[in-house]
């Protein structure tokens, strides 16, 4: 019962984070690619069985498609230009999976962490990591995703992925990650 | 199983080995110009002690960089003994110190001192204060702020404590040290990072960003007490707090309505008020000593740079102009300096803007230099740098002629935060 009304509270989420994005699309990038869009529309938000807690991920049986090193969702890194957050149209295909996933499991809840490059204001830096992070925020709510299940944070700076001194080494930075419920 | 063991085996060795080399090591890396040539002789009784005052006192005046300290030879002198001016001018010295320690009963001591100017043949004054053994460093820091603030016109910094962040490994510590970098003490130690450290006014707790819950919260900490809370823990980033002068507010950075944008809270997190309303990065608030202003960095011009913004609300001002990157702002406590960190030429250097003329001078030569952090006395600016690719920490003059870098062995240390006077 509480379920069945936690559904329908959804499925209103969902229509409302519809109209919102066509209100708020001047972020360019990431609109345009709003596949087929209606997905995130049509399915019901509750997924199949309505028994467990634990959503059934879509894909084959007793694999964890989280884990599953051939599905897309294993893919939990998007990199970004220096000094941008536009979203590269070669990490989409990873963000619509994830926003798939989001949408057939409405429990489940995504960390995303933005980072930045070593160089200048730890602060400063946090700021830009923010930036990212937002923009994948604002992809997956474009996506269908609701934004209670999304939480981004940045964390600048201080986590670099690598620590040489190049080139290479600062776009690794100049990241976003994808945590999901669990692993966080 | 073995890697846990193993690695916890590891991580207790690096603990060891942290507490063993945590100390601060000081050197002076430059001189100031028209030092004060000053005699301090040894003060009579302090062989009794573990801990010479009088070198405490010599070691404070020669950081300072505005001293130059001299040799005074073997005769025994107290705070009482006839001063032969004639011979100590001879000597070139403009002031000389002499002084005592005297047992007063129960492992408890006096030391008296008195501070004669030279040419003038006069004694300046002196002091007589109490102490146990244990406070010899203390007592010497205290007669170092007499002796400075006598013969220089400014309020010494020598008993003064400044806060920093060290990472050794995986681990990082906050820390806090005398002015002189002895006694270090951790406050928090933690495997995430810890940034942005920032004194309350009356010294007694520390403000700052840690990751330990996988994001920046802002916690504020009781020294005395280590007792520590949440004070801004909402959804998304919570960063760069900054104490109001009173001690009761806090600015700090939140992007939980979107962005990175400027917030004014209760220093106990209540009551929180959006300052900030752009679509930029609004970051790194500090308050003008008056409390009326919040200087911050902000990118809504295209770049990053430093504005002024009313605490009422109201526009923000721009306050830096040249080059494409000024971040960090920080106001001495007269509100006439402006401290920032600039990149020029791909080069993050400490410099500071006349906030009357807009005059900017660079104050460093550093590559990475960070979070500069004025003394209480705005003489001397603290900042993080780099030097061989390991974090170190740096001071200098406001007019940049002094300079010292504080290291400690085999750790990076960053994020300085120079604490306020003791006794506000």
């Amino acid at each position: 019962m509480k379920r069945f009304l936690l559904g329908g509270v959804c499925a209103a989420a969902i229509v409302l984070a519809g109209c919102a994005s066509t209100g708020t699309t001047p972020e360019g990038a990431a609109v345009e690619d709003r596949t087929p869009g209606g997905a995130g529309a049509t399915t019901q938000p509750v997924p199949p069985g309505g028994t467990g807690a634990q959503p059934i991920p879509p894909g084959r049986t007793g694999v964890d498609p989280l884990k599953d090193p051939s599905s897309p969702l294993s893919k939990r890194s998007v990199y970004f230009d220096f000094d941008s957050d536009a979203i590269r149209e070669e990490f989409k295909v990873t963000l619509d999976a994830h926003a798939r996933y989001l949408r057939d499991n409405r429990g489940g809840k995504v960390l995303i962490q933005g980072n930045a490059d070593e160089r200048g204001s730890r602060e400063y830096n946090l700021g830009l990591g923010q930036r990212r992070a937002d923009a994948v925020r604002r992809y997956l709510a474009l996506s269908g995703v609701v934004e209670v299940q999304i939480e981004s944070v940045s964390l600048g700076e201080e986590k670099p992925r690598c620590t040489e001194r190049t080139e290479e080494c600062y776009a690794q930075n100049r990241r976003a990650d994808i945590l999901h419920s669990g692993e966080f | 199983m073995t890697r846990t063991l193993r690695l916890a085996f590891f991580i207790g060795l690096a603990l060891v080995a942290a507490s063993a080399r945590a100390q601060l090591s000081i050197e002076i890396t430059g001189g100031g110009a028209n030092q004060i040539p000053i005699a301090i002789a040894p003060f009579q009784g302090e062989s009794a002690l573990q801990q010479s005052v009088t070198q405490v006192v010599e070691a404070d005046l020669a950081r300072s960089g505005r001293f130059r300290t001299l040799p005074t030879g073997p005769q025994s002198l107290n705070e009482a003994s006839p001063i032969d001016f004639a011979s100590w001018r001879s000597r070139n010295a403009d002031a000389l110190v002499v002084g005592g320690v005297y047992p007063v009963g129960g492992s408890r001591y006096e030391v008296r001192f008195r501070l004669y100017d030279v040419p003038k043949q006069v004694a300046l004054g002196g002091l007589a204060l109490g102490m146990s053994p244990q406070q010899a460093r203390a007592t010497g820091h205290r007669i170092a702020d007499y002796i400075y603030e006598k013969l220089t016109g400014d309020r010494g910094v020598f008993s003064t404590r400044v806060a920093y962040v060290v990472k050794s490994g995986p681990r990082f510590e906050l820390q806090i040290a005398d002015a002189d970098g002895q006694n270090p003490q951790t406050a928090l130690a933690s495997r995430e990072p810890i940034i942005s450290p920032a004194w309350s006014p009356n010294g007694t707790r520390i403000a700052y960003v840690s990751f330990e819950a996988k994001k920046p919260v802002v916690y504020v900490h009781s020294l005395a007490t280590g007792q520590r809370q949440a004070v801004a823990n909402f959804k998304g980033s919570n960063s760069a707090p900054a104490w109001s002068p009173d001690g009761r507010q806090l600015a700090v950075v939140l992007s939980r309505d979107g962005g990175t944008q400027i917030f004014v809270m209760n220093a106990d997190g209540s009551n929180v008020r959006r300052l900030t309303n752009s679509s930029a990065i609004d970051t790194e608030p500090q308050f003008s000593p008056d409390g009326q202003h919040l200087y911050f960095t902000s990118d809504r011009g295209g770049s990053a740079q430093i504005y002024r913004v009313p605490v009422s609300g109201g526009d923000a001002q721009r306050v830096t102009f040249e080059g494409s990157y000024n971040v960090s702002p920080r106001i001495s406590q007269d509100g006439k300096t402006l401290a920032f960190i600039a990149r020029n030429n791909g080069r993050f250097q400490l410099s500071v803007m006349d906030l009357a003329t807009r005059q900017v001078q660079v104050l460093s030569d550093g590559q990475r230099d960070e979070s500069p952090s004025f003394a209480p006395n705005g003489k001397m600016i603290l900042y993080a740098t780099e030097v061989n690719g390991r974090g170190m920490l740096a001071a200098t003059s406001s007019d940049g002629r002094v300079k010292q870098r504080l290291s400690v062995p085999a750790a990076d240390v960053r994020e300085p935060a120079w604490g306020p006077f003791a006794n506000q």
